[in-house]
């Protein structure tokens, strides 16, 4: 019998989807039973989130004042004790879980495999490495507990309908003091969570300025897309960095991704290559971002994104 | 502050095409160029700023690595890093080991800060910073996008999904960097000379008391599914047809 913790990602308010995307990865170990853990000040309304996934037979509760923020170092004490119970530790390829389980597995002296991307076996698992150029499979020792973050571009998330039992549990360890959150700052918008959407509309080099972007928020908004950007487009000051798509930014499986103006370096195409549709709209019909396309349109894209965003209604 | 320690990797080039060998055991890496991974190159660069605007701060590049590790040494040493020290090793050094390797140096050095890269490049594992920073028990900011040192403090801006976050550190403490922290400067021919007379001091894993431990078998390496080649449209009613079809849109 396995049993897998996956580390819930929350802002207080919503659970990220990441989460059930972790609850369909642990699906996949055999023999399993899953328990998702929540850290905060107060969890009862994510928990309730959490309880509604499908596949789920537990969730666990740790509410003091201290872990309002998610601070690795804060959070990582707590888990590497909770961890005692269970013979996997799942935190999602986020920002968040890229963070904390690292520091996890090295409390516990366990290795961790990063962007789990299949399962092979409770112990077997796939993951991409060189920009995803080189995709291996690792093999760890069942003797040890096993961290992963899961690449949440790799799987469907769990459905919900789930009725887990959720409880409050205290953990006591040490905090260390040495680290404090000050504050965020995330451009606020309407549009959909870029991670999670199902229609991405992005932007590279070729859109010239920040004020371009405008026209890629307008088709956007049009279809209902989240808007992304490419490593050069962020570079370039166009777009802020939430927004990048890639091997350092973030990584997608939205049901169609529109490259406009995007050439489609090698590390920008990691980001993409889980859509089911790529449409890529450049003036170079050279441009590498062809041979990944599922359709393709040369041409100027200041007459083509206008026209697209006329003709889509 | 009085001193940095700052750790690099010896990768394949950023823009070398990566191959992956017929019979599944790795990826080629016979006559490729190999460079300084370039987020460790901008912790580097980072380091270096610092060590211009204080006084009297020692910067140290260290590596875990085959012997033609120095090669990327040298480089930091061009660079401006004061002096380096070579892990040598022929084994493959997994995150665990090398947050293991770089722990038993910070207790010879006592850096002020450890800055690393994000990831490696090769392995893009994301792991070793985080894991020292554990072990070391010392706090941890990760993904760097500004950093602030004031006195035994410092105040380190992050990229985050959400977009950026601040977060106060004691020092000591590890800091990974990010892609738009700087921009690494150029190396000029005379620092390349100047850098042949700095220290280079190898060690070894052995030496250090850590055991290259394999906790993770690679089976083995493959190259990805490929995507298939789609279509080309002539124009925008084209392409807007194709979406409706397929109730993309």
């Amino acid at each position: 019998m396995h049993k897998v913790l996956i580390v819930g990602e929350h802002d207080g308010k919503a659970l990220n989807p990441a989460t059930a995307k972790c609850v369909a990865c642990a699906s996949g170990i055999p023999d399993a039973e899953t328990t998702i853990v929540l850290l905060g000040a107060d969890t009862s309304g994510v928990a309730a989130q959490a309880a509604a996934i499908a596949g789920v037979k537990s969730v666990l509760r740790v509410d003091r004042p201290e872990n309002e923020h998610s601070l690795a170092a804060i959070f990582a004490p707590q888990l590497a004790a909770l961890a005692a119970d269970f013979t996997h530790v799942f935190g999602p390829s986020t920002s968040f879980g890229k963070d904390l389980m690292p520091r996890v597995a090295a409390l516990l002296g366990a290795p961790q495999v990063s962007d789990l991307m299949a399962v092979e076996g409770a112990y077997r698992f796939r993951r991409p490495t060189y920009a995803g150029n080189a995709i291996v499979t690792v093999e760890a020792d069942p003797a040890r507990k096993l961290i992963a973050t899961v690449r949440v571009a790799s799987f469907e998330a769990a459905k919900s309908g789930g009725n887990a039992a959720v409880e409050s549990r205290s953990i006591s360890v040490p905090l260390p003091t040495h680290t404090r959150y000050v504050g965020a700052k995330s451009g606020s918008t309407d549009r959909p969570d870029l991670q999670t959407a199902k229609r991405v509309v992005s932007g590279g080099r070729a859109l010239g300025s920040a004020e371009n972007f405008k026209l890629l928020f307008s088709l956007a908004d049009k279809i209902g897309a989240a808007v992304g950007a490419s490593r050069a487009a962020v570079d370039a000051g166009y777009a802020p960095n939430e927004m990048q798509v890639g091997q350092t930014g973030k990584i997608i499986s939205p049901d169609i991704y529109i490259a406009v103006g995007i050439s489609g370096a090698i590390q920008h195409l990691t980001g993409i290559k889980d859509a089911r549709t790529i449409v890529a709209i450049n003036k170079d019909g050279e441009a590498p971002i062809f041979e990944v396309a599922d359709v393709g349109l040369v041409g100027d894209l200041f007459q083509i994104v206008p026209e697209l965003e006329r003709l889509v209604g | 502050m009085q001193k940095i320690m700052v750790c690099i990797k010896r990768v394949v080039d950023y823009n070398v095409r990566i191959r992956v060998k017929p019979d599944g055991s790795g990826v080629m890496l016979d006559g490729v160029k190999m460079s300084v991974n370039p987020f460790d190159e901008i912790a580097l660069e980072e380091s270096l700023r610092i060590k211009e605007r204080g006084t009297n701060i020692e910067v140290v590049a260290v590596s875990i690595g085959i012997a033609d590790t120095q090669q990327q040494l040298r480089t930091a040493l061009a660079m401006g890093a004061d002096r380096a020290i070579l892990v040598q090793t022929d084994a493959p050094v997994e995150p665990l080991t090398a947050a293991q390797t770089f722990l038993a140096l910070a207790k010879k050095e006592n850096p002020d800060l450890i800055f690393l890269g994000k990831q490696a490049i090769d392995d893009d594992a994301n792991q070793t910073g985080q894991m020292l920073a554990a072990i070391w028990e010392r706090p941890q900011a990760t993904y760097a996008s500004k950093v602030e040192i004031s006195g035994s403090k410092a105040s380190v801006t992050r990229e985050v999904d959400a977009g950026l976050e601040t977060i106060e550190v004691d020092l000591p403490a590890v800091v990974t960097v990010d892609l738009r922290l700087n921009e690494p400067r150029y190396v000029k021919l005379p620092d390349i000379m100047k850098a042949k007379k700095k220290p280079l001091d190898v060690t070894s894993l052995e030496a250090l008391g850590v055991s290259a431990g394999v906790l993770l078998k690679t089976i083995k390496t493959e190259p990805p599914a490929n995507r298939q080649k789609g279509v080309m449209v002539k124009d925008v009613a084209e392409l807007v047809d194709i979406l409706k079809k397929k109730g993309l849109i």
